[in-house]
């Protein structure tokens, strides 16, 4: 049979973010994939090196919408472990409450567009409209829905009052019998078992092989969670399982995220019970020592990592970003060999792709001499622009 | 006479404004069904008279005229299959002994349009939804025929008119016909493209499958062949199947034609909201291990109750 | 145990509830308390030591003396970014993040915002 190559991305329905995707299609079954990222880049790690640490703060923490606060918080403990500070508890723990109501919404958002993905749209309203609470807490908390803006150096920015923590308790219940019961969907509904199950096969000598993090690392029975392994924040003092199945596919990563969600709700739970009085914040100087710092952070979509190296002015010397996606992309290839194209939006939705956040510095190789330069400003707009002249657009 | 029949009622004007209408019914069931508001009542004339307004882009590569007339085969067909069934009465407008087979034949000329529609445009997604067309029509095609001509074979005659003047006087028949309702609308969902079995049109597989390069007039034509297609359909299993209160005056008889259509319609929205979309190998699957020999059931059990009853 | 149609009671029941949409612009009681949003300044707590300016991470603040202890603050509301770092990074409190959510202008000159005090102790916001 002929093979066509279809091309899924950068613009398309599947994808909320743009990403190329070149699949080679026989009939309807896959037999290869070629990708293109960097259409997300924005230069952030550069942009970091001509700002202020404070300035910093802020710009790392739109790297990404859903997954803002692991990034900043990330970022944070690197540079507060260079700058040799010892944050309050109760700072540890407040920064801690918003990440795992971050994992919340998240998840909750995954499941949503999963529901969309295989054309099950009352799953996502109604887990989206489940989101809401979630949102209207965090607004209360922080002050805004995505992009909190919690972190300051030393601590944290706001305080939270007893009647807030009581109305995010009654709100763990109210999502906590809606997950059950979304748990129950997903087990019972013979559609979303056949769609999901048996579909996008990740085995566990893969995972190991080429680094998956997160859920679909967990999902293929490899016991990884950066969390438990690795302690920072206040997660040393609570206690949560780490969820792993066995099943490999899809279904095995729904059935993690689910579960994560109800372990999510027991550490929000602790947290509140356990929030211990003090100071919110320490002072922490303006100018940073000089040092390197290497930091990371279960986001909920894997394995955050950061680096900073300061040069002992108010400046960073260089920020290093990896994003859990960009590790999860590979093994992404390899789950979608030999499935229908009709598996392929389940399969990209499936590792919970955040491109905002792993498009980073990208080389492209010159196709006809094979060598590569570095291009400044001036000369790539230059560049571009003859590129544009010779195709014959004029502008 | 029947050029008011044919362009007003109940030809093109009646159909495409209850097709209209019973859009919004079913956009505004599916919306409260999913917790949320739904769209006003205008909505799909809005989308219509919007349409109309727009560009029409014919692609370079295309067949160029067959690209053009297609919409207007797929309404003209589903136009004509209304003259056929019964709206206000037992008896249709035109009636003749055979007239099933003609409908059921006129109502699978529009999927052969979406076929030759996603053909003409030659454009990558467009191929993709017109081979699934197909490959859906040959799995569903099987269990509807059946189950309708199984209903046929009970009332002892081919013709619609005389299907509804049967049932009707012999008040207790359509029970045996359960199967064939339950059969008729799962295959209806295939044939109208309703999850789970919008597996041509899936939007976050394929774009827009079929109708992936039509725009403006074109465009406007095509939906609204599917909104009188769900009309026409609808009617077609109200008055095989439902065949109730069939004595009364004409224009309550109208009214209640109303209601089962619009009973229908709301089944359909159901099965559309607790489902998720299977893939076409599986759809394939489905139909042939569970729906067909469930029609061929249906149709060994009518057999058997017209050999016991005369 | 598979079924199909699992959702189905739910479904249904939903049918009669309220929608959970939320009709704004119709209603507004909904929106929370403690939105950090627009930046009101206090001129009489103004030391002018441009820490805020300083911090901003989009420069959208612009502190100016008028003289005789008086200053004026400026906002670009197109460029801040809303973080509220200039409240944090002001030790005399003389910056306060508002609720005020509903800032979209039609003209590109609304949306620099004034403080300042043209007689004594008077608060004047003018744009």
């Amino acid at each position: 049979m002929e093979k066509i190559v279809i091309p899924i991305g950068p613009q398309h329905p599947a994808l909320k973010e743009p990403e190329s995707f070149r699949v080679i299609l026989e009939g309807e079954k896959i037999v290869g994939v070629s990708l293109r990222l960097g259409y997300n880049h924005r230069g952030i790690e550069k942009a970091c090196e001509e700002r202020t640490y404070i300035q910093d703060l802020y710009l790392i923490e739109r790297v990404c919408g859903i997954c803002s606060h692991s990034h900043s918080t990330c970022f944070i403990q690197a540079v507060e472990e260079i700058a040799g500070v010892e944050v309050p508890k109760r700072a540890l723990y407040l920064r801690t409450l918003v990440g795992e109501l971050e994992r919340i919404h998240s998840h909750l958002l995954w499941l949503g567009v999963a529901g969309h993905e295989i054309g099950f749209d009352t799953l996502f309203m109604y887990s989206w409209r489940d989101r809401e609470i979630v949102m209207d807490i965090l607004a209360d908390l922080t002050g805004n829905r995505v992009n909190y803006g919690i972190n300051a150096y030393g601590g944290v920015k706001r305080d939270v009052s007893k009647e807030h923590l009581q109305k995010i308790l009654k709100a763990m219940d109210t999502l906590e019998e809606r997950t059950k019961y979304y748990v129950k969907v997903a087990t019972e509904e013979v559609t979303l078992i056949n769609r999901l199950s048996g579909v996008g096969r990740l085995p566990k000598a893969d995972v190991e092989a080429l680094d998956a993090v997160g859920p679909v690392a967990r999902a293929s029975g490899v016991d990884r969670d950066v969390r438990r392994d690795d302690p920072y924040a206040a997660y040393g003092e609570v206690e949560f399982k780490v969820i792993t199945v066995d099943n490999e596919d899809v279904y095995g990563r729904t059935l993690v995220r689910v579960g994560e969600l109800m372990e999510s709700y027991s550490i929000v739970r602790q947290v509140i019970n356990n929030l211990p009085d003090g100071p919110i914040a320490v002072r922490v100087p303006r100018k940073i020592p000089v040092g390197e710092a290497f930091s990371r952070y279960e986001a909920p979509r894997g394995e955050d990592v950061h680096y900073v190296k300061s040069n002992g002015s108010d400046k960073p010397e260089r920020v290093k970003l990896r994003a859990p996606t960009l590790a999860n992309i590979k093994p992404m290839l390899k789950m979608l060999e030999n499935y229908n194209l009709a598996d392929l939006p389940i399969i990209i939705a499936a590792i919970d792709p955040c491109f905002s956040c792993t498009d980073r510095t990208i080389s492209i190789k010159k196709l006809d001499t094979g060598g590569s330069e570095i291009m400044d400003w001036k000369s790539l707009r230059q560049y571009s622009i003859e590129w544009y002249r010779r195709k014959g657009i004029k502008f | 006479m029947s050029l008011v029949y044919i362009l007003v009622f109940p030809g093109f004007l009646f159909l495409s404004i209850s097709g209209m209408f019973v859009e919004y019914v079913d956009r505004k069931l599916y919306a409260k069904m999913q917790n949320r508001v739904g769209p006003p009542w205008f909505q799909p004339f809005a989308d219509f008279v919007k349409l109309l307004a727009k560009e029409n882009l014919v692609p370079g590569k295309g067949k160029k005229v067959m690209f053009r007339i297609l919409p207007f085969f797929a309404i003209s067909a589903i136009a004509t299959s209304i003259m056929y069934i019964p709206v206000w009465g037992t008896k249709a407008l035109f009636s003749f002994n055979g007239d099933i087979i003609v409908v059921l034949y006129l109502l699978s000329i529009p999927t052969l349009t979406f076929f030759l529609a996603g053909y003409a445009s030659q454009s990558l997604f467009s191929l993709i939804g017109a081979v699934r067309t197909l490959t859906q029509f040959f799995a569903y095609e099987v269990p509807l025929f059946l189950a309708f001509l199984s209903a046929a074979l009970l009332a002892g005659s081919w013709s619609i008119s005389d299907i509804s003047a049967f049932y009707n006087q012999h008040h207790w028949y359509w029970l045996f016909n359960i199967i064939g309702f339950g059969v008729s609308m799962i295959a209806l969902l295939g044939k109208l493209e309703k999850v789970p079995f919008d597996i041509p049109e899936a939007e976050t597989e394929i774009v827009g499958g079929t109708f992936t390069e039509y725009s403006g007039k074109l465009l406007a034509m095509f939906r609204l062949a599917i909104d009188i297609e769900v009309v026409v359909c609808a009617a077609l299993v109200a008055a095989v199947f439902l065949p109730f209160g069939m004595d009364l005056h004409p224009a309550l008889v109208f009214v209640l034609f109303i209601v089962k259509v619009l009973f229908i319609v709301a089944l359909l929205s159901l099965l559309r909201t607790v489902f998720a979309r299977l893939r076409i190998d599986q759809m394939v699957n489905f139909c042939w291990k569970y729906i067909a020999p469930l029609s061929f059931l249906q149709l060994i059990v009518n057999i058997i109750v017209q050999g016991i009853k005369i | 145990m598979k079924k199909t149609g699992r959702m189905i009671g739910q479904v249904l029941s939903s049918v009669f509830k309220k929608a959970a949409t939320i009709r704004y612009p119709y209603t507004r009681d909904d929106a929370p308390k403690n939105y950090r949003v627009k930046i009101k300044f206090y001129p009489e707590k103004c030391i002018g030591c441009k820490l805020c300016m300083r911090d901003c991470p989009s420069n959208a603040i612009d502190i100016t003396d008028l003289g005789e202890k008086h200053y004026q603050a400026e906002f670009r509301l197109d460029k801040c970014i809303y973080c509220s770092q200039c409240v944090l990074s002001c030790n005399k409190d003389a910056l306060e993040a508002t609720g005020d959510f509903e800032l979209a202008q039609l003209d590109n000159k609304k949306l620099k915002i004034q403080f300042n005090a043209k007689s004594e102790d008077k608060l004047k916001e003018k744009t």
